[in-house]
């Protein structure tokens, strides 16, 4: 865990820094510079960090839906102690992706909301988490708890891919990627970055996910105490 | 546990496969007479289709209504009123303290689909009557393709009786039931509600059956997943 702890420090360190120091050239010379991007100008490097972000509130989800699956099968209460904490980290990682893209759509589309279908899908995951945590807090005896809130992640995990992964590629929308993109939109992901801003960004993916693994580990340890101490 | 169900559900005997039917019907009939019985659902969902109309037709009276408008608001009242009367279908079982019983005499996956046909129909009628309102009381609101209406309305209702089936079994043992319902339902009806809504307004402006083609394999897919999903979920829900 000292491993993910500092790894994901040192490549977050490195995303912010080579982020917001590399300069963004009409005519890109060398390694350390970035070239235009017509539309996005300097707004492009919220790129490391919003894109990194919502990925990772995914994560979240998906870590939660897993962690849930393990419990039916095997009712260890562990696993429900870090599905819930991964859920956690997840919502709080929506809400930072939703505000860190609703502050760059306000500056580039010209408006914080505009019902892109990949914003729809970003605010549709802010409700599956707000309704996870709603019929947690409903719910006394823990078993019960533990079990329904499994079955209604796998649940919402029947539909969110829908929402996560195929409307925002088939629907036309504001996002790169939508349908009718000048630049392409398949069913498959595609990157239009130079290599060394696809380095700078897969860092930053590989670094928010680490963070994620990190921040869980301390909350299952810290959510463990507590419920030996609740005992 | 699971061993249990997978010989009721999936046995090809020919004997087992009736009782698997006859268990299920029977379910179906129970519910249907203890609802003819106090037709509480009944009730409340007409008179909440009524009151929802009404405050529609209120708002809308004297305007020009675009067909995306009058098929968003057809389908509202239909969510709503399905959110406030579906879950009776597991939470009258608490009440009665009636869910013991049930576990003892069939096994989940009998009662599940019992309960979804039971849920099914009710849906069905309630989309059904809700169709007729809006035809009665809104001069405007014209069907142009009755297959495309027809057909988005069954499956929609389908879909919806599926994913509010298995909440309302998840519902049934939250402390607040009524208002957790359409809160934990929404999350998930998102992709029908919005499949539905598209489909209605080319029906209301007359496409051709063929353009809504796409609607129907998305309203029939997630069909499918729910009933499949809730299916294998049901158990965990279910037994204590």
């Amino acid at each position: 865990m000292r491993f993910v702890k500092y790894s994901s420090i040192a490549s977050i360190t490195f995303v912010i820094l080579a982020g917001i120091a590399i300069p963004i050239v009409p005519q890109p010379q060398s390694w350390l510079e970035f070239p235009i991007i017509p539309g996005l100008e300097d707004k492009a490097r919220n790129i490391f960090f919003h894109v990194p972000i919502a990925w990772t509130s995914v994560l979240g989800f998906l870590s939660a839906l897993y962690y849930g699956f393990r419990y039916l099968r095997t009712k260890d209460f562990d696993y429900d102690i870090k599905s819930v904490s991964s859920a956690g980290l997840g919502m709080m990682f929506c809400i930072l992706a939703t505000v860190a893209g609703s502050i760059w759509a306000k500056f580039n589309w010209g408006s914080f909301w505009n019902w892109d279908p990949r914003e729809t899908s970003i605010f549709i995951l802010l409700l599956i988490y707000g309704a996870y945590f709603a019929l947690r807090s409903a719910i006394g005896s823990d078993e019960v708890r533990a079990r329904l809130s499994a079955v209604y992640s796998i649940l919402a995990g029947l539909t969110a891919p829908f929402f996560i992964f195929i409307m925002p590629r088939i629907v036309g929308g504001l996002h790169p990627g939508a349908k009718g993109d000048s630049a392409g939109s398949t069913p498959v992901a595609q990157l239009h970055m130079p290599p060394n801003m696809r380095f700078v960004f897969f860092i930053g993916i590989i670094g928010f996910s680490l963070l994620f693994v990190w921040l869980l580990n301390v909350r299952v340890r810290a959510a463990r105490i507590e419920y030996q101490l609740s005992k | 546990m699971t061993g249990n169900v997978y010989h009721q559900g999936f046995q090809y005997n020919y004997e087992n496969k009736m009782n698997f039917i006859a268990s299920t019907l029977a379910i179906v009939s129970k519910d249907v007479h203890s609802e003819l019985r106090t037709r509480y659902a009944m009730n409340a969902l007409l008179m909440f289709v009524v009151i929802s109309v009404t405050t529609i037709l209120f708002a809308l009276r004297e305007d020009e209504v675009s067909t995306d408008v009058f098929s968003g608001m057809f389908w509202v009242v239909i969510f709503f009123t399905a959110m406030s009367g579906l879950s009776r279908i597991f939470v009258s079982e608490e009440e009665r303290g009636t869910t013991m019983t049930l576990q003892l005499v069939a096994s989940p996956s009998i009662v599940y689909l019992g309960k979804l046909i039971f849920n099914c129909g009710l849906t069905i009628a309630l989309s059904m009557a809700v169709t007729v309102l809006y035809l009665v009381v809104f001069p405007a609101f014209i069907i142009k393709s009755w297959a495309i209406f027809l057909l988005t309305i069954f499956l929609g209702s389908l879909g919806f009786a599926a994913a509010a089936t298995i909440i309302a079994a998840i519902i049934a043992k939250a402390n607040t039931k009524g208002t957790l319902y359409p809160v934990l339902s929404f999350p998930i009806l998102i992709p029908l509600l919005m499949t539905v809504m598209k489909s209605t307004a080319r029906a209301l402006d007359g496409e051709m059956f063929t353009a809504a083609l796409g609607e129907f394999q998305i309203l029939a897919s997630y069909l499918l997943i729910m009933v499949a999903g809730s299916y294998l979920l049901f158990d965990y829900v279910w037994k204590e």
